[in-house]
Order: C-alpha cells, then sequence, then structure tokens
C-alpha cells in the first residue's frame, strides 16, 4: 500500500476510535508527549496500561470468586483501573469501571460481575483498536512515512 | 337520423346517469369527486388492476332493503325507473312517430286512388249523362274541381290540341291509370322501405344493451374504481344498522372473515381498550343525528395498539328516522405517533429552554456574586499583604532586646495587626454570612478570658477618659464551646462602638447566664444594667450540655434616638450624616454582629436613651465542654492555661481598666483576685519565652498571638493607627522605624534590608509569598541573605541549608500509585522542564519530605497503605510543630523516619516554609475538593491530569 493512502487510513481509523467513543482526548495528550526524544512513549504507557489493566482485571475476577467477597479490595482494585483508563484515554474502559464502583458500593456481587465482563469487553476492545493503531503506525513507519499528528479537531 | 337521435341520447344520458351513482352532494357538475373514466374500445386501464374483490363483505339483502328505505336509495331507484321510462316513452314516441308517417302516406295513396276512381266515374257519368253527382266529399270534391279547371286553363292554352285530340281517348285514361298505378306502387314501395326500417330500427333496439345491463355495467366499473382507489388505503368502511351491527364492511386487512362481522357490533366482535369507546361514540352519533369524527386509540388483542380517526354519519329514512351510521375509520397511528412524539419534543425543548435561562440566569448570578467575591478577594489581599509586612516587622523587632515598655507596645502592634487581619477576613466573612456559606467552627474557650482580652485590646488604644469594666457572673461556666473568634468580633465590635460614642464615664461588658433566652430581654436603658451588679443576676447553673450566656455592652454616652433604631442594624446605615462624619465607621459593624449572632442562634437587641447611654445585648446558646480539664488538648488551651495564674483566671469575675493609671497601657484595678501582675504575667508569656527559643517557638507564639489577639476585632481604621499612637508612649523611635521601613519593603520587594528579616519568619504565609517574590528576582541574592538570617537568628536547620540548592530548580515531588499515572505525568512534566521524584503511597511521601526540600508535592488522594489525605495532615503538622510525632502516632515505623531527621525534629526545627500540596483527584464523591483543602491541600488538580491543567498548577504555585 502507497504511504499516503495508509496515513489517510490511519487518520480515518483513529478518527473512528475518538467518534465510537473508544478514546478521548486524554489520547491526544499522550501524543502530544512524544516527541524525538521519546519516539515509542504512547505505546510504552499504552502498554504499561495493557499489563496493569490485565493484572488487575485477573485480581478483581480472583476476588469476585472468592466466597466472601472483599468488595473494598474490588473497589480499589477498580479505582486503580479506572485511573489508569483515564489517563491513557481509555474512555470506555473507564465509563465501565465508574458503573463497577458503584456496584461495588452497594456490595451486589451480581451487578459486579456483569460490569467486570463489561470492563473486560471493554478492554479487549480497545485493546484490539490500540493494537490495530499501532501497527498501522509502524507499517507506515516501515513504508518510510511518518505518522502525522492528530489535531484534536474532532 | 332516428338513430342518431338516439345514440346521443343515451350519451348524454351516460352522463346523467353516473352521477346517480353517488350520493346527491358528490355527484354536481362543479368538481366531481368522482368520474370515471369511460372505456375507450379495448383499452380498458381496469383491467390491467388487480382488484381484490374479497375485502367488501356486503349484506345484498341489506343493501336492497336500503334502497328500499333509505332516501337516496329509493331516490337513486326512481331516477332509474324514471329514466328508463323516460328512454322507453322515447321510443314510443319515435315510433308512433314513424307509424304516424306513414299513416299518411297510406292516406295520401288512397286518397289518389279515390281520385282516380272518381275521375273514372266522371267519366262514366259523363258519358252516362251530363250530372255532376255531390260527393260525400265536398271538400275533397272542391279540391279536385279547382285542380282540373286550372288545368283545364292551363291546357287550353297549351294542350288544347292535345287535349283535343286525346281527351276522351281510351289512350289518355289508359295512360293515366298506367301513372298513377305507377304512382300506388312508388308508394307501397317506399311504405315497405319504412316498414323495413322500423323492423330495423326495433331489432336496432333490441340488439342494443337495455339500461339495467349498462347501468350495471357503470356500476361495476365504478365499483372496481373504487376498489383500485382503496385497495391500499388505511381505511375501514362500514355501515352498521341501528343497533350498530355490521351490515358493510370494507377493510383492506381483514382480520375476520364475514360471518364473524356481518350482523355484530363491535363489542361482540372484538374487546379491548378503545372499542367500548368507538361503540359510545357511534351512538351517540346516531342519537344526535350529526356526523362527528374522533380518534379513538385501541389495544386489542385483533390488530394491537392502532389508533383510528374514525367519521362517522348517521343514515336516515325516509320518515327522517335515523336507522343506521355509514362509518369509516382511518389508521393513523403512526400520524399519532409521529405528532405524540413531536408534542413531547416540544415540551422538552420548552423545559430545556426554562432550564438553560435559569441556568443562564444562576450562571450570571453566580458569576456576579464571583466577581464580588473575586474583588473582596483582591482587596483583602491588598491590604493583607502590606499589613503582613507590619505585622512581620513587629514580631521580629519583639525578638530583639527590648525593655518591657516596649514589649507591651510590640504586643499591641501585633495583636492590632492581626485584628485588622481579623477585620478583612470579617468582610469576607459578611458576605460569606449573606451568601450562606459561612461556617461556624466549634472550639472550647474560656468566656473570661474573651471578656477581658477584649477590654485589654480596648484599653490598648483608648484615647479617652473612660473607665473599661468587665463583669462575669459566677455560674458562666469557665469554659464553653463555641466558635471563639465570632464572639470575641461581636464583643469587639460592640466594644468598640461603645467607646466611640462615649466621652465620659464608662463602658463595660455584664456575662451572665439565663435559662431562657426569652425570659430576659435587654430592657430599660444601661444605667440599670450598671447598677444591677453580677451577683444579682446570677442564675442556678444548670447542668445541661447547653447554656445561654447573655452578654451586655453598656455604656454612658450619647445614646441612640429613638427614630434612628429600625436602620441601626442595615448595613451602612448609621445614626445619621453628621455621626458619620464626626465618628467615622463603615457602617457595617453592627450588620456584622446582628447577622453573627442570628447565625449562631441567638438574638441582638439594643436599648438606648439619648444622652444617657446604650447597651447592646446578645444571647447565645453554647455547649458546655464536659471535659473541663485545662491542659488535656495542647492544641486548643495551651496557649491558655499554661500560664500560672491559670486557676485566678477561671474563676475571674471583675476586670477593670481605669484611664492612663498604668504609664503605658494596661491596668487591671479590680477585685480580690485579679491583678495587673496577671495580665501582665499573661502577656509575658507568648513573648518573653520568645526572646530567649525564637526559633523554636515562634510559630507557637505566632498562633498564641492569632488565637487570642486576633479576636480584638475593630471595626474601623482606629485600630490600624493604634500603633502609631501606641508608640507615641514608646521611647525607641526604632521601632516605629522598622515598622515604617517593613511597610515600606513590602511595596518594594527588591528592598535588601527586608528579605532577611522575612526570610527569619518564614511560618507566616503571607512572608513566605515575599520571600518567594524576592526569589524570582534575584535568586542568588536572596540565598544569600538567607543564609546571613539563619545564623543571625540562630536558627541552624538541615532545611534551610538546603534551600540554596534548591531554588535553582523546582523540586517537584508526585505521591502516585497508579503506574500509567505517574508515567503520563512525569512525561508532561519532561515536557513543561521538570524533572520529578516519584513515590507511590503517603507513607513514602512523608519520608521523601523528610529527606528532600520539595518546593511542590503532587499528590493522589486514593492510595494504599496510606492516603494522600492523611499523609498531607502529617506533612502539615511536621511544618507546625517542627516534629514528626504525628507521623509516628500514626503509625509510621521509626526505622523508616531517618533518625537524624527525627533528632531534628526533636529539637524542634519547624520547617523552613508550607510546601504547596495539590491533591489530585478522580472527581469522586469521596475525593471531594472540600475535603482536600480541609486537609492542608491547596488546591486541586482532576484527573485525568492534562498538560494545560499541569502547566496552570505549576505556574501559580512554583516561582
Amino acid at each position: 500500500m502507497e504511504v499516503g493512502q495508509m496515513q489517510r487510513r490511519l487518520a480515518e481509523y483513529t478518527k473512528s476510535l475518538f467518534m465510537e467513543g473508544i478514546l478521548d482526548a486524554q489520547f491526544l495528550q499522550l501524543q502530544q508527549l512524544q516527541d524525538e526524544s521519546n519516539p515509542d512513549f504512547v505505546v510504552e504507557v499504552v502498554t504499561l496500561f495493557f499489563d496493569d489493566s490485565e493484572k488487575l482485571l485477573n485480581d478483581i475476577a480472583r476476588a469476585l470468586d472468592q466466597q466472601c467477597v472483599d468488595f473494598k479490595k474490588i473497589d480499589a482494585h477498580v479505582h486503580q483501573l479506572k485511573g489508569s483508563s483515564s489517563s491513557v484515554g481509555a474512555q470506555r474502559v473507564k465509563n465501565a469501571c465508574v458503573a463497577f464502583r458503584n456496584f461495588c458500593e452497594e456490595q451486589n456481587a451480581e451487578g459486579s460481575l456483569r460490569c467486570l465482563q463489561q470492563v473486560k469487553q471493554e478492554y479487549n476492545l480497545v485493546k484490539n483498536k490500540l493494537e490495530t493503531l499501532f501497527r498501522l503506525e509502524q507499517q507506515i513507519v516501515a513504508a518510510g512515512g511518518s505518522v502525522p499528528m492528530i489535531e484534536s479537531s474532532f | 337520423m332516428v338513430s342518431e337521435m338516439e345514440s346521443g341520447h343515451i350519451e348524454e344520458m351516460d352522463i346523467e346517469v353516473l352521477p346517480s351513482m353517488w350520493p346527491d352532494d358528490v355527484g354536481t357538475d362543479a368538481g366531481k369527486q368522482f368520474n370515471v373514466e369511460k372505456p375507450k374500445g379495448d383499452q380498458d386501464m381496469l383491467e390491467e388492476v388487480t382488484i381484490i374483490d374479497d375485502a367488501t363483505i356486503v349484506d345484498f339483502k341489506r343493501l336492497l332493503e336500503l334502497t328500499n328505505y333509505t332516501e337516496t336509495g329509493s331516490s337513486q331507484l326512481a331516477y332509474l325507473v324514471k329514466h328508463w321510462e323516460y328512454k322507453q316513452a322515447n321510443a314510443v314516441r319515435l315510433l308512433r312517430e314513424e307509424l304516424d308517417i306513414l299513416s299518411k302516406q297510406r292516406e295520401e295513396v288512397e286518397l289518389k286512388k279515390l281520385e282516380i276512381l272518381e275521375e273514372h266515374r266522371f267519366e262514366e257519368e259523363r258519358y252516362g249523362g251530363d250530372k255532376r253527382p255531390i260527393s260525400i266529399l265536398d271538400e275533397v270534391y272542391d279540391l279536385w274541381q279547382d285542380i282540373p279547371r286550372r288545368k283545364n286553363d292551363v291546357i287550353v292554352q297549351n294542350k288544347r290540341v292535345e287535349i283535343d285530340a286525346e281527351y276522351d281517348t281510351v289512350v289518355y285514361w289508359k295512360q293515366r291509370a298506367m301513372h298513377l298505378e305507377k304512382l300506388l306502387e312508388a308508394s307501397t314501395q317506399r311504405e315497405q322501405i319504412l316498414t323495413e326500417k322500423l323492423q330495423e330500427s326495433i331489432k336496432d333496439l333490441e340488439r342494443q344493451s337495455s339500461p339495467v345491463e349498462e347501468l350495471s355495467q357503470i356500476l361495476k366499473r365504478a365499483d372496481n374504481f373504487l376498489h383500485f382507489v382503496l385497495q391500499n388505503a388505511p381505511v375501514v368502511i362500514g355501515h352498521q344498522d341501528k343497533e350498530l351491527r355490521y351490515r358493510f364492511i370494507y377493510n383492506h386487512f381483514p382480520s375476520l372473515h364475514e360471518d364473524d362481522i356481518i350482523g355484530r357490533t363491535d363489542v361482540e366482535i372484538f374487546t379491548g381498550s378503545g372499542v367500548k369507546e368507538s361503540q359510545d361514540f357511534k351512538r351517540e352519533v346516531l342519537e344526535k343525528g350529526l356526523p362527528a369524527k374522533r380518534e379513538i386509540t385501541f389495544e386489542t388483542d385483533l390488530f394491537g395498539s392502532k389508533t383510528f380517526l374514525i367519521y362517522v354519519e348517521p343514515v336516515f329514512s325516509k320518515a327522517g328516522e335515523t336507522i343506521g351510521i355509514n362509518y369509516m375509520g382511518m389508521d393513523v397511528t403512526d400520524q399519532v405517533r409521529k405528532r405524540e412524539r413531536m408534542a413531547k419534543l416540544r415540551e422538552e425543548i420548552a423545559v430545556q429552554k426554562a432550564k438553560e435561562t435559569e441556568l443562564n440566569k444562576t450562571i450570571h448570578i453566580t458569576e456576579e456574586t464571583m466577581r464580588a467575591k473575586q474583588m473582596l478577594a483582591t482587596m483583602s489581599h491588598e491590604i493583607r499583604s502590606p499589613l503582613s509586612g507590619v505585622v512581620s516587622m513587629a514580631e521580629i523587632l519583639s525578638t530583639t532586646k527590648v525593655d518591657q515598655e516596649q514589649r507591651q507596645l510590640l504586643d499591641c502592634m501585633l495583636s492590632s495587626g492581626d485584628l485588622v487581619l481579623q477585620l478583612i477576613n470579617d468582610i469576607l466573612d459578611l458576605s460569606k454570612v449573606e451568601s450562606g456559606v459561612m461556617k461556624l467552627e466549634a472550639t472550647k474557650f474560656r468566656p473570661r478570658q474573651v471578656v477581658k482580652h477584649v477590654l485589654q485590646t480596648a484599653a490598648a488604644s483608648l484615647q479617652k477618659i473612660l473607665t473599661l469594666e468587665g463583669h462575669v457572673a459566677d455560674d458562666v461556666p469557665v469554659e464553653v464551646i463555641g466558635d471563639v473568634l465570632r464572639i470575641r468580633q461581636i464583643l469587639t465590635n460592640l466594644i468598640s462602638n461603645a467607646i466611640k460614642f462615649t466621652h465620659e464615664g464608662k463602658v463595660g461588658i455584664n456575662l451572665y447566664v439565663v435559662s431562657d433566652p426569652s425570659s430576659v430581654k435587654g430592657e430599660g436603658c444601661h444605667q440599670n444594667k450598671v447598677s444591677v451588679d453580677g451577683d444579682n443576676e446570677e442564675q442556678p447553673h444548670s447542668p445541661e450540655t447547653k447554656v445561654w450566656i447573655r452578654c451586655d455592652v453598656y455604656d454612658t454616652g450619647i445614646g441612640i434616638p429613638e427614630t434612628a433604631l429600625p436602620t441601626l442594624f442595615k448595613k451602612y446605615m448609621q445614626v445619621s450624616a453628621d455621626h458619620a462624619r464626626k465618628y467615622g465607621g463603615t457602617g457595617l459593624g453592627l450588620a456584622i454582629c446582628k447577622q453573627l449572632v442570628e447565625l449562631m442562634g441567638g438574638h441582638l437587641t439594643v436599648s438606648s436613651q439619648e444622652h444617657c447611654g446604650s447597651t447592646f445585648t446578645f444571647v447565645l446558646p453554647y455547649k458546655v465542654s464536659t471535659a473541663s480539664d485545662n491542659s488535656d488538648d495542647p492544641d486548643e488551651l495551651s496557649d491558655m492555661a499554661d500560664n500560672n495564674a491559670a486557676t485566678d483566671e477561671a474563676t475571674e469575675r471583675f476586670f477593670q481598666f481605669q484611664p492612663r493609671t498604668l504609664g503605658s497601657l494596661f491596668s487591671s484595678n479590680g477585685s480580690s483576685r485579679s491583678n495587673m501582675g496577671y495580665t501582665r504575667s499573661h502577656k509575658l508569656n507568648g513573648f518573653s519565652d520568645n526572646s530567649y527559643s525564637f526559633p523554636s517557638n515562634s510559630v507557637r507564639s505566632k498562633e498564641t498571638a492569632s488565637v487570642e489577639e486576633a479576636c480584638s476585632t475593630v471595626d474601623d481604621a482606629e485600630t490600624l493607627c493604634q500603633p502609631e499612637s501606641s508608640s507615641s508612649h514608646s521611647p525607641d523611635p526604632a521601632n516605629q522605624d522598622t515598622v515604617c521601613r517593613g511597610n515600606r519593603c513590602q511595596d518594594d520587594t527588591s528592598s535588601q534590608f527586608q528579605n532577611p528579616i522575612i526570610d527569619s519568619t518564614h511560618h507566616k504565609e503571607t512572608s513566605r509569598e515575599v520571600a518567594v517574590a524576592a526569589n524570582t528576582r534575584e535568586p542568588q541574592g536572596t540565598c544569600q541573605r538567607r543564609e546571613k538570617s539563619d545564623t543571625s537568628s540562630q536558627c541552624v536547620s538541615s532545611c534551610s541549608t538546603e534551600v540554596p540548592k534548591s531554588t535553582l530548580k523546582p523540586k517537584i515531588l508526585l505521591v502516585e500509585d497508579n503506574k500509567t499515572i505517574v508515567m503520563v505525568t512525569q512525561s508532561m512534566m519532561k515536557l513543561l522542564g521538570h524533572r520529578i521524584d516519584v513515590v507511590n503511597n503517603g507513607v513514602e511521601a512523608v519520608c521523601a519530605v523528610q529527606h528532600h526540600n520539595y518546593d511542590l508535592i503532587l499528590m493522589d488522594v486514593c492510595m494504599p497503605v496510606m492516603d494522600g489525605l492523611q499523609a498531607t495532615r502529617l506533612i502539615r503538622s511536621f511544618e507546625e510543630t517542627g516534629n514528626w510525632d504525628a507521623a509516628v502516632k500514626a503509625g509510621i515505623d521509626q526505622g523508616v523516619l531517618s533518625l537524624d531527621s527525627l533528632q531534628n525534629g526533636l529539637g524542634s526545627t519547624p520547617s523552613a516554609k508550607r510546601i504547596p500540596i495539590i491533591a489530585m483527584t478522580a472527581n469522586a464523591l469521596a475525593e471531594s475538593a472540600d475535603e482536600c483543602l480541609a486537609n492542608g491541600m491547596d488546591s486541586f488538580v482532576s484527573k485525568p491530569v492534562t498538560l494545560q491543567k499541569l502547566k496552570e498548577c505549576l505556574a501559580k504555585y512554583l516561582p
């Protein structure tokens, strides 16, 4: 594929992520932080976010699986996840976490389980989307093009 | 010609007949709603259209009956019959005419024959004799008589010869007979032809379709058209009889069989909501005899939820009775739904708009309020900054070697400075009270001390020969709980007012317990009060936890005219313009007092007699502190309780400050247990110690000053000039000089002289700001001076030695447990040109603060091990006390806290400054901004952190 074409595709793809609410403006913040001295910043942060989130999701799942569910602990985990997701701009994960915390407060095991599924789903979605995004960027770089900065115009 | 006439007539008839198929009102020529195309040859468009016939279910019998019964039907029928009759009559008429013609011709022919015969007879008679027989038919005879005569005349001339020749000849007659014969033949022939034609025309008539057939054909076509038009229309057409039983129904989407409908009523056919309504509606129409329309929503098992627009018209019999109804329904479910949605939308829009305007209003009001607040804040800030310079100077001055009298003067300066600060805050308070955001504090305090201090402060600024006195009844508890600052504010206000308007005599305070706030009211003029001593007013002290204490502030001043009383407590109102000129003041004091008293649940009243004096009385409820142990609460009471006169003070009941008895300011010359020595020892407490160990104690002494002295608020500029007035007593002009210089320096931060002094008092926030400002301008110079000042004040601490290093680049600490957030924040900081230290929880944050000197801390609120709020509290506690006791108490392992710094802490080295701590909140409820601020944080940044937010934050808190 031609570089220009790929760049257009990337722009469109990124735009779609914003349109679908998968990402929010915070992601643009991350992109602003990426420069020559720190060329892989976004990927690094997002990878950290992935690792962190997977650990947290496992922890939450395990905690929910207990005979006696420790909602305080789960709430703390969800809070963490909410913090991470909001700081990378994974909006839908963040929103799911907000709902999750309400159920934690109510000590609602059933609701929490549902929310966990929801969070997982949103997490996987954003993960897939971001991985695709990064792949696209890599392809562009490999083809000798530059990854265009996304303007926060949408 | 006959046939032409006929066909033309039929054409005419077509047009005439068709309208009769429709109700009369439909068939008018102008704008006919229905027009049926005449078929052209074999091109019938209807043939191409499939028409579903079985949609119509007709009770034909009923239709017939209808045509019999109903007026329209019968008129139609009559019309048809008439037409038929007309047509028939026409045909008969034509035939008759034809026959007439024929019979005429025949007559003619016969006449001719007769003539011929006559002629023959005449001939014979002529032959026989010249007799002229009289014909029976005279006229005919005459007729014929003429003709031959004429003929004769004519012939006489022309055919004389011929006649002569042939007349009377056989040949002639033969010829004549022949001729007549021929004529007869032709006539007969004509007759035959005519008969044939007649025959033919009859045949033709027969051949032509009968009108009934034609009509039914037309009917059928119209019917087809109707079907064609209606085949997709969501309409139901029906006729119901008197009992509302269906006799005819057309429904494009039939869901029932004919048997299920015909002969039944709506209610019998289906059930559900709306059915009854429609039935009732139809009945109504039936009864009223007037057509009507209505929208009915059905909710039936048969076809679900649907809305129909129903038109019902009554059908009348010839006699004019209603015999049924025609009804037509159209499914308007979608339209209704749309309409409802539109209505809803419109409603929502209206609500939205209302909300918007409401919001706009609120926003406007809020903006206005904000602006006003902003102005107040700016103003007070503008006043506060130079003032704090003055106070700082005075504080520094008090650390130098001064004699007793100077110290007292300084003491007054300090307290007055704090008073002004307090006053500024009060102006803010007023707006706070008014906007309902004023919060009251509940702290333990000693009423006696409050009274004494208020009087003391008033005495200090007294420029008149007045006696100030205070009576506190024995039953007033030693300690009560209330908002001491506000109470002092009220008292000070009232006292200063009293002093202002009193030129001779005395001003005093009576304090005593009342059982019920409503039972004791300020009555009469103050003279009564004065005569009544504390003893008389004592009432048994109830052991309740709540106690009402009444406070009278009386004077022997000019009094208040009765007319001025109603507006006395209004803002900016003074008794008269004269008063305002003469006595000054803002007119805010009493308004604030009243509002504060009412806020605390009490009430403020006044009684006055002109030229005799006034008494202001306020009654307030207080909680009685149950644990009245003097020394158990170091924070609140140490400053009050740690003097040796504590026991005296607790029960003291009379204070008096005589004018100018003591060379300088104070005198306490009252009853038994109170004495001057005590007063002085108390005043010394704060400051005499300071001169020996200033660095360790400055914070506390400051605290003391602000808590005790801040209360003696004066609501006008009088206090402001108090330092000057008191300095006139001071033999040391240098003091004043320092104050003035300090004041000036405040305006000019680059001044060399002032910086070291301010630096040595960094515990004061405002002076810190000044120092910071100085830092930015000449950082290196400041460092040098700072060191100089450090040595001069003998304050050697690890913190202050680190200061010079850290001033070049601000040191920032991030306390955050979430790795992702750490990474993002770190990068942002990097982009903004800062490197930051990162720790992961509150405990680590406390340790980090212990080891390093930070210029700014970004603190997450929710963290494991120790949250941001607690960590902030511990850090603030260290800054205030200079030790980490609180941290140790909170469970931080001493091993973690370095021994070295602990030692420092034990050595009571106060922290160099107050580190700005910015909370990073996720905007959750648990992390409210209020809570952050209440726990000692300076501000907050909401998550997720953005570059912009960080930039703003750094700009605000880093020099």
